[in-house]
């Protein structure tokens, strides 16, 4: 895909995604928590890159949030919280990330998914600091010094992550292409070969890890921002488990993927819920399985398939 | 000539994307909020999947029920209702979207918010923002109104410090002379906040009492027996549990299996919710309590006719008896027909706007079916407790109390303006003078 169409398409995207969220106030929320979640799919995208699937990344999410959590009362401002989530997160995934990234396919997932369960448990039984799973709220915090009213403060928040998300986006395009993330290619294809060609398979994907774990934190710390009530419900496994089926969704060939396949979760999820109260996680098992079945490189593989062939006729 | 084709092209597309989003949008309704509208819509959260929703399907149920009722006898003020519901099953960001969608673009006029406590503290932040009445119809959290003024939430029922103090003053009046306690309650919020508030006022009001195990298992868990061992070893004079829903079930079943009943006296604050799962397994002579005083069996309803009409109709439609949660919603529903009365009356016949039903609210006094309740000047409800001993009568298949207590909510809610533990801590033996005496069969 030429870089063109793809920074054509993401400010489409944008524009479109502004757009809805004027026209519909509600969805200024609902938009907000899919590019959040898009920013942490998009770390995961790094390591799946790698052949390597994190069933634990809900752990980096949450460590976001509930950095936000308890730095707001002390220094209620977005600009601040943010980077102190993602520092938090980044070196949390440094630690979690020395351990696992010796470990390969259902070890590396299995792994993640039980350290991101200890984080879950530990928010749950350390009631006295955590208020448990009645969870913290969280104050509205300043934005650049200014106290916003709620309304554009829920605006604020949308801007934020969009412009979160088009700039990890267009980071982690870039790093895709940079020989840091050709080695991940070569990790899932053949680790071996990289080791002969003087590359650390595991300080490759350590500095994946460690990079995916910063974009967790920061989704963590907008979803924080934006819901303004964490619960240890956000380092449960379903809640990594979401974040793989986001992944799966939008598919994990180019950095939009993720942000398709969170805009298509969110949406999918809230219109299930609205029509079919008591069957929607039916439908979005369903909506899954299709994807899975007709389309396995997720919408990105559609969109890019159906632009691929054009531009092949027009050329 | 081959440029414009893809121009043209990429612009089909995009109107046919705008055209999908934009019937996806569901353009707003109900923006028109002093007029009377065609419909009064009700967002209510409960918990539809999950092990909760043994709670919030036959609330589910009882707000369909009713509202058909409702609707029969003409509506709120001539108005139909109608109900949207949202499962709490999935996490806070997705309830806080659907609060938002369903007051921003579905012009919910009252919302119903939530089971779990977690649920509540979200939703209630977002009634300020949002200037949505919203009713907080079961959660039992003493935060809510203890940390903060919430101008447009109202609570319809009681809460955590009464639904524990009860059945504490009913120990301690029918059983006054055990030395020993024990604690097993679920490793959550609920479970935790529960034994602190018994713990403060059991402090307080009978010093010296030894705990002798404090076990907290996860919720959900399989099997209890390596804490039944425990109990049994530690052979603790009451058990304090505040259980609820299929782990209650799953505990007094296996430890009815192992005899723990016959050693220990349980206190099971919550426990009427489970009777008729756990039928005759339920032993007998217990302590059992059920978040307010809505017993099938309730001593003197103040209109024993409402609350025979209610269980026989609740029966007829899902073959059960109403459980507490059936009678929250009930609560929730009736204060809100009062509300509506009260605030169209006040204007003279026309339609409230948001800040007039909330007024409305405020002091309001609502029938229940078996009493009366009002609310309080913070918001929160002053619902009586019964309190008894479980046995079994000719009438129900399952436990019922015996030896009520009618415990008046004033006498076990903490003050206005005043945190629950430090009010526990407050408490004099000679409360225990002002308990009313048991009512007799």
């Amino acid at each position: 895909m030429r870089r063109g169409t793809e920074a054509t398409l993401a400010l489409l995207a944008a524009a479109g995604l502004l757009a809805a969220a004027w026209a519909a106030p509600w969805l200024k929320f609902v938009l907000t928590i899919a590019l959040a979640k898009g920013i942490a799919v998009l770390g995961i995208l790094l390591l799946l890159r790698a052949g390597q699937v994190s069933f634990g990344h809900a752990l980096f999410l949450a460590s976001g949030a509930y950095a936000v959590a308890f730095l707001a009362p002390a220094a209620p401002e977005a600009l601040l919280l943010l980077p102190a989530a993602a520092l938090l997160a980044g070196l949390l995934g440094l630690v979690v990330g020395l351990f696992v990234v010796r470990y390969r396919d259902i070890f590396f997932g299995m792994l993640n998914l039980a350290i991101s369960m200890v984080l879950y448990s530990l928010l749950e039984k350390l009631y006295e600091l955590t208020r448990g799973t009645d969870g913290i709220r969280v104050e509205p915090p300043r934005v650049a010094g200014f106290a916003l009213t709620l309304e554009t403060y829920v605006w604020a928040m949308l801007v934020l992550a969009l412009v979160l998300a088009v700039g990890f986006g267009a980071f982690v395009r870039a790093y895709l292409g940079s020989p840091m993330g050709q080695a991940l290619a070569g990790i899932k294809t053949r680790e071996t070969r990289l080791e002969f060609m003087g590359v650390s398979a595991r300080r490759v994907l350590l500095a994946a890890y460690v990079l995916s774990a910063v974009m967790g934190g920061v989704a963590g710390a907008i979803v924080g921002m934006t819901t303004r009530h964490v619960t240890p419900l956000l380092a449960y496994w379903t809640s990594s488990g979401e974040l793989v089926f986001i992944a799966i969704l939008g598919g994990a060939g180019g950095a939009l993927g993720p942000f398709l396949g969170a805009a298509a979760y969110e949406l999918v999820r809230v219109y299930a819920a609205a029509s079919f109260a008591d069957a929607w996680q039916a439908i979005l098992g369903t909506v899954l399985l299709l994807v899975i079945l007709f389309a396995p490189g997720g919408l990105w593989g559609v969109i890019s398939g159906l632009l691929g062939r054009r531009a092949g006729r027009a050329a | 000539m081959s440029t414009p084709t893809p121009l043209t092209r990429r612009s089909a597309l995009a109107v046919a994307a705008g055209a999908v989003s934009g019937s996806l949008l569901w353009p707003g309704s109900g923006r028109a909020q002093a007029q009377k509208p065609a419909e009064l819509k009700v967002g209510i959260t409960t918990f539809l999947s999950g092990p909760a929703s043994v709670f919030g399907v036959p609330a589910k149920q009882t707000a369909e029920m009713l509202f058909d009722e409702i609707n029969q006898a003409g509506g709120i003020g001539g108005v139909p209702v109608r109900a949207l519901f949202v499962d709490e099953a999935p996490g806070t960001d997705h309830l806080v979207g659907e609060f938002r969608r369903l007051v921003q673009n579905e012009g919910v006029q009252v919302m119903f918010a939530s089971i779990s406590s977690g649920s509540c503290l979200a939703c209630t932040p977002l009634s300020d923002e949002l200037r949505k009445t919203t009713i907080l119809w079961d959660c039992g959290t003493q935060r809510i109104f203890e940390e903060g003024r919430h101008p447009f939430a109202f609570r319809t029922q009681g809460y955590a410090t009464p639904e524990v103090l009860a059945p504490l003053l009913y120990l301690l009046k029918t059983k006054p002379d055990f030395r020993t306690l024990a604690v097993i309650n679920q490793d959550y919020a609920w479970g935790r906040d529960s034994w602190e508030i018994w713990k403060t006022a059991m402090d307080a009001l009978k010093p010296g009492v030894r705990v002798v195990a404090e076990l907290f298992p996860r919720l959900g868990a399989p099997d209890f027996s390596t804490e039944i061992t425990r109990l049994l070893a530690a052979r603790p004079d009451v058990i304090f549990s505040t259980f609820w829903g299929g782990d209650l079930v799953t505990l007094v079943r296996q430890a009815a299996e192992r005899r723990l009943f016959e050693r220990s006296t349980f206190v099971l604050p919550v426990a009427e919710a489970s009777m008729q799962i756990l039928g005759r397994t339920m032993p007998a002579g217990h302590i059992i309590g059920t978040r307010g005083d809505h017993w099938n069996n309730h001593p003197r309803p103040k209109d024993p006719a409402r609350l025979a009409r209610f269980v026989e109709n609740y029966r007829r439609r899902f073959n059960e008896y109403p459980i507490y949660p059936c009678h929250h919603m009930y609560q929730a529903i009736s204060a809100m027909q009062a509300a509506y009365a009260k605030a169209i009356a006040a204007k003279g016949g026309g339609w409230p706007n948001d800040q007039e039903l909330a007024a409305a609210f405020r002091g309001l006094e609502f029938p229940t079916p078996t009493s009366t309740i009002t609310l309080r000047e913070d918001g929160q409800g002053l619902e009586d407790q019964i309190v008894g001993v479980s046995t079994f009568t000719e009438r129900f298949p399952f436990a019922v109390p015996k030896d009520m207590i009618v415990f008046p909510a004033a006498m076990v809610s903490t003050p206005v303006g005043q945190k629950s533990v430090d009010w526990l801590k407050t408490l004099k033996p000679d409360l225990l003078a002002q308990v009313p005496a048991p009512i007799a069969g």
